[in-house]
């Protein structure tokens, strides 16, 4: 009845034999699913980055006129551009220069364009038609010419190959970013336009060519295909040079105190821990931070980057206080050993042995820090930075718009089929502004890293 | 002068202080033949402080009180049946517009008689008081260098007096922190205060109607003003981007710490990592424009109606956003539990994966539920991807197929366009924010507790 010893034995070795099949499916499922999920991670990376490259990279190129224009000294009447005179003073011939300038805007330039038109598409333009013929092009592209014109006046009586933007609808229509069979009604141009722009097409006069209206423009409403981000980059370009002058000295030199001075007490407890909070609390209670105190109480402008150079320092502070503590933890207590051995005060070693080694550190933080804060949107748009700007900011106190914000607007302007490629160029743009400062920080970890 | 060009004016007078300084005490050492207490360069950062720290007190203080003392001056001497006969705030307005004025920029109307001849008085002594404020800083400026040059001798100790002040710099600097926090909590609770004199609290924090558009209308009423919605709207979306953030990341820390080959490693993390740096904005836009119609033509085809714009888009890619955040916290926590346990579970015999899931994963709960918790924290707190993907429906119901509106997306709503710090539609943005700030303020703490204690037990 009762099993030998042998027999027990055997028989616990068949259970464990059958239940280590199936516990090595179970690990090779277990080890598929983490490989899963790591593989999910990278896909949707993977096609993030594709949608938008897809969506934006067409639109770095836009259709163009390439035409030849004839500037009619009957419609450009103008006297000779000025030139100023000797013994004239710099303020009588700003007068005189202004004073041109304004002639120079009352002529219509418009007309210039439309006579171009004309004989390109070889037909007569009835006045009614003239709405469908201005939309070929983009509005703006009048003072373009103008400015042409006041740059180099010698063109008077000549014809002279122009590059002109089409419209953003034209632009749309060409690429086939609408649906060509949608019915008159639903279409943004009207049949006589279409016609135009696929006959100027074939002539090779409208060319998808690569357009730098949207890096040197500022954003236009009236003119949406010469809409930029130039405005855009410039406030961002403020904010960051805030941003980096307040937060970095600052962050390094709390961290260097909480790291290398403070005393253990309550009150140094409560700074950590009060520094970790900030560092998770969500942006956009930074923004009303911005709106309450900077803008309500100080009576700073609205809209201004000065402001959202302020709010982002604040928020970007956590992040490199908690950078720099972790790279100065990381020096060994030798290196300080050593220096104060040898007769360095606290602050000489902190200075001018601790430091040094821990800029590397330091620098990547900071960095990233700074690239986080290029990115964010939500607080500025409390501080009332997603008012419509067209023009550049020169000072930091006057209104402007940042690169993640301008993202914000374009992506909400109802002219969709346009500004869906117009705003994934302009994500590219930020995204390769982040990028490479990312990739800056890891260059700098890589090179400069010590291991002890 | 302007502020700008007094600082750097300022701070050339200092660099001038510290070569003096510096000469100075090198001439003491080789007048009197002795060593001196400090370095030559302490002694020439000690004057340049000495020279530029006093001015610059004056400075701040200056900026911050001449204004004030401004206005009293103009209010003064303003008729007093013109003053009688305004209310506090008109009287700040009147101040606005004179002190534009003031400084030649233009205001709407052009300006009455009267503020013209205020601003005029008011330039006057913006005048008085700018000359002022640069010969006071000269002569502090003078004194301060004269002084410390003076004093300088083998026996003063430069050295531990720079050493002072660096180090009180450095302690104010670690402060601002602590004044972050205080200009939080003061500003959101002062606009809070103000809010709930027109709602009361029990309305805002129990009504479950969000409507603040009512009083439009011209009636008495003031709208309706009721959290729950967009409490709800907002624990939606973030379920949703947990309950996809959490597996994904929880398996990708596992797989990259126990698992992965060093190569996979070195490829699939900073990848991975990529992820946490893109802006939000764009996550918004990779919503807006390939999950929701993704979502809403997958709905059409298995039958369910779900909108482009919906709690499910944006907790969707909102989940995707807090992957790398999750794993690499959770990645941290598992590499640190210490190899020992792991050892002793492989050698009883345990498979790879049942020693994960039985000993090291027990052994790191409470680190990855803080991780969980911080993520969360992060999901109620993000704005632009709801902005752009949830919809701003502001209602409760129970699907995510639906749009809804959550907090974060409400502040925006709130507060942009005009800034009106007065009407109830503008202030219950602070209501909002603050609230946000005490939940996520909540499980921050409770995350980082948990955290420090999981370190703690392993150290």
């Amino acid at each position: 009845m009762s099993m030998t010893i042998e027999q027990r034995r055997q028989h616990r070795l068949m259970t464990i034999e059958k239940s280590l099949a199936k516990r090595h499916r179970k690990e090779n499922r277990f080890r598929r699913l983490g490989l899963a999920a790591v593989m999910t991670g990278m896909t949707l990376v993977a096609i993030l980055f594709v949608s938008i490259l897809m969506r934006g990279v067409p639109a770095f190129w836009q259709a163009t006129f390439f035409m030849d224009l004839y500037f009619d000294p009957e419609v450009i009447q103008l006297e000779e551009k000025p030139e100023r005179a000797s013994g004239e003073s710099q303020s009588e011939f700003n007068e005189r220069f202004s004073a041109w300038q304004t002639q120079a805007g009352l002529v219509n330039w418009q007309s210039l364009i439309d006579r171009a038109l004309e004989d390109k598409l070889d037909e007569d333009i009835e006045p009614s038609q003239l709405r469908d013929l201005r939309a070929l092009l983009a509005s703006n592209e009048r003072f373009t010419l103008r400015n042409k014109f006041m740059d180099d006046p010698s063109v008077l009586g000549q014809t002279v190959e122009v590059k002109m933007l089409a419209s953003a609808n034209v632009d749309v229509w060409i690429k086939g970013n609408i649906n060509r069979d949608l019915a008159d009604a639903r279409q943004q141009l009207s049949a006589q336009t279409r016609a135009w722009a696929d006959q100027l097409y074939d002539e090779g006069i409208i060319r998808n060519a690569f357009s730098t209206a949207l890096f040197l423009n500022m954003d236009s409403r009236s003119s949406p295909a010469s809409a930029g981000l130039a405005g855009a980059f410039m406030g961002s370009l403020f904010m960051m040079i805030i941003v980096i002058m307040l937060s970095v000295p600052l962050g390094v030199a709390s961290a260097v105190y909480l790291e290398e001075f403070a005393p253990k007490n309550r009150l140094t407890d409560i700074i950590e821990i009060n520094i970790n909070n900030l560092a998770a609390v969500p942006s956009i209670v930074f923004g009303l931070l911005g709106a309450s105190i900077f803008i309500g109480y100080l009576g700073l402008p609205l809209s201004a980057p000065i402001v959202g150079g302020l709010v982002l320092t604040l928020m970007t502070l956590p992040t490199i206080i908690i950078a720099t503590r972790a790279s100065l933890r990381s020096i060994p207590a030798s290196i300080r050993q050593a220096a104060l051995g040898i007769g360095a005060s606290k602050v000489q070693t902190v200075f001018h042995h601790v430091l040094p080694i821990a800029l590397p550190g330091i620098l990547t933080g900071s960095i990233l820090g700074v690239a986080q804060a290029l990115g964010e949107t939500a607080p500025l748009l409390l501080i009332g930075m997603n008012a419509f700007v067209a023009n550049v900011p020169s000072t930091p106190f006057e209104q402007s718009a940042a690169l993640p914000v301008q993202i914000y607007l374009w992506q909400g302007n109802e002219l969709r089929n346009f500004f869906e490629a117009r705003t994934s160029a302009a994500i590219i743009v930020l995204l390769a502004l982040m990028l490479s400062l990312n990739a800056l920080a890891i260059w700098l970890r890589k090179k400069f890293e010590t291991r002890w | 002068m302007t502020n700008l060009a007094l600082i750097a004016t300022l701070l050339m007078i200092m660099a001038l202080a510290y070569h003096l300084g510096l000469t100075r005490s090198r001439a003491v050492a080789a007048e009197h033949d002795v060593r001196m207490h400090s370095r030559p360069g302490y002694y020439g950062a000690l004057v340049a402080l000495w020279c530029g720290l006093p001015a610059l007190a004056l400075f701040l203080l200056w900026s911050f009180l001449a204004p004030q003392l401004i206005d009293m001056l103009v209010i003064q001497q303003l008729p007093a049946d013109l003053v009688a006969g305004m209310s506090d705030r008109e009287l700040a307005t009147f101040l606005r517009r004179v002190t534009a004025l003031a400084n030649e920029r233009s205001v709407s109307g052009g300006g009455s008689s009267e503020e013209l001849a205020a601003a005029a008085h008011m330039a006057r002594l913006q005048t008085f008081e700018n000359l002022s404020l640069v010969a006071l800083m000269a002569v502090f400026a003078v004194a301060g260098l004269v002084y410390a040059r003076r004093n300088i001798s083998p026996h003063w100790r430069a050295r531990n007096q720079v050493e002072l002040v660096i180090t009180i710099a450095l302690a104010a600097s670690s402060g601002i922190a602590i004044f972050t926090t205080v200009g939080i909590v003061l500003s959101m609770l002062g606009e809070t205060l103000k809010f709930f004199t027109f709602i009361s609290p029990a309305e805002f924090f129990l009504g479950t109607t969000w409507n603040p558009r009512f009083s439009t209308s011209g009636t008495d009423a003031q709208g309706e003003f009721g959290l729950l919605p967009l409490l709800w709207g907002t624990m939606m979306v973030s379920a949703i981007a947990l309950l996809i953030a959490i597996p994904v990341g929880l398996m990708t820390a596992i797989y990259m710490a126990e698992y992965a080959p060093p190569w996979l490693r070195n490829v699939a993390k900073p990848i991975i990592e990529i992820l946490a740096g893109i802006p939000t904005i764009v996550y918004g836009f990779f919503a807006l424009i390939v999950i929701g119609p993704f979502l809403s033509s997958f709905g059409d085809l298995i039958g369910i109606n779900i909108r482009t714009t919906s709690a499910l888009t944006a907790g969707l890619v909102m989940g995707i956003m807090i992957i790398p955040f999750v794993s690499s916290l959770s990645d941290d926590i598992i590499t640190q539990v210490p190899k020992s346990l792991r050892d002793g579970a492989l050698g009883l015999g345990a498979t790879k994966s049942e020693t994960i899931r039985q000993v090291v994963l027990p052994a790191a709960l409470p680190g990855i539920v803080g991780a969980f918790l911080l993520a969360a924290s992060r999901a109620i707190g993000e704005t632009m991807i709801v902005v752009l993907a949830a919809g701003n429906n502001p209602v409760l119901h129970a699907n995510p197929f639906e749009a809804v509106s959550t907090i974060t997306v409400t502040i925006v709503n709130q507060l942009t366009g005009d800034m009106d710090f007065a009407s109830p539609q503008s202030l219950v943005a602070f209501a909002l924010g603050l609230t946000l700030f005490v939940i996520t303020l909540g499980l921050n703490v409770i995350a980082l507790v948990v955290v420090r204690k999981f370190r703690q037990q392993y150290e």
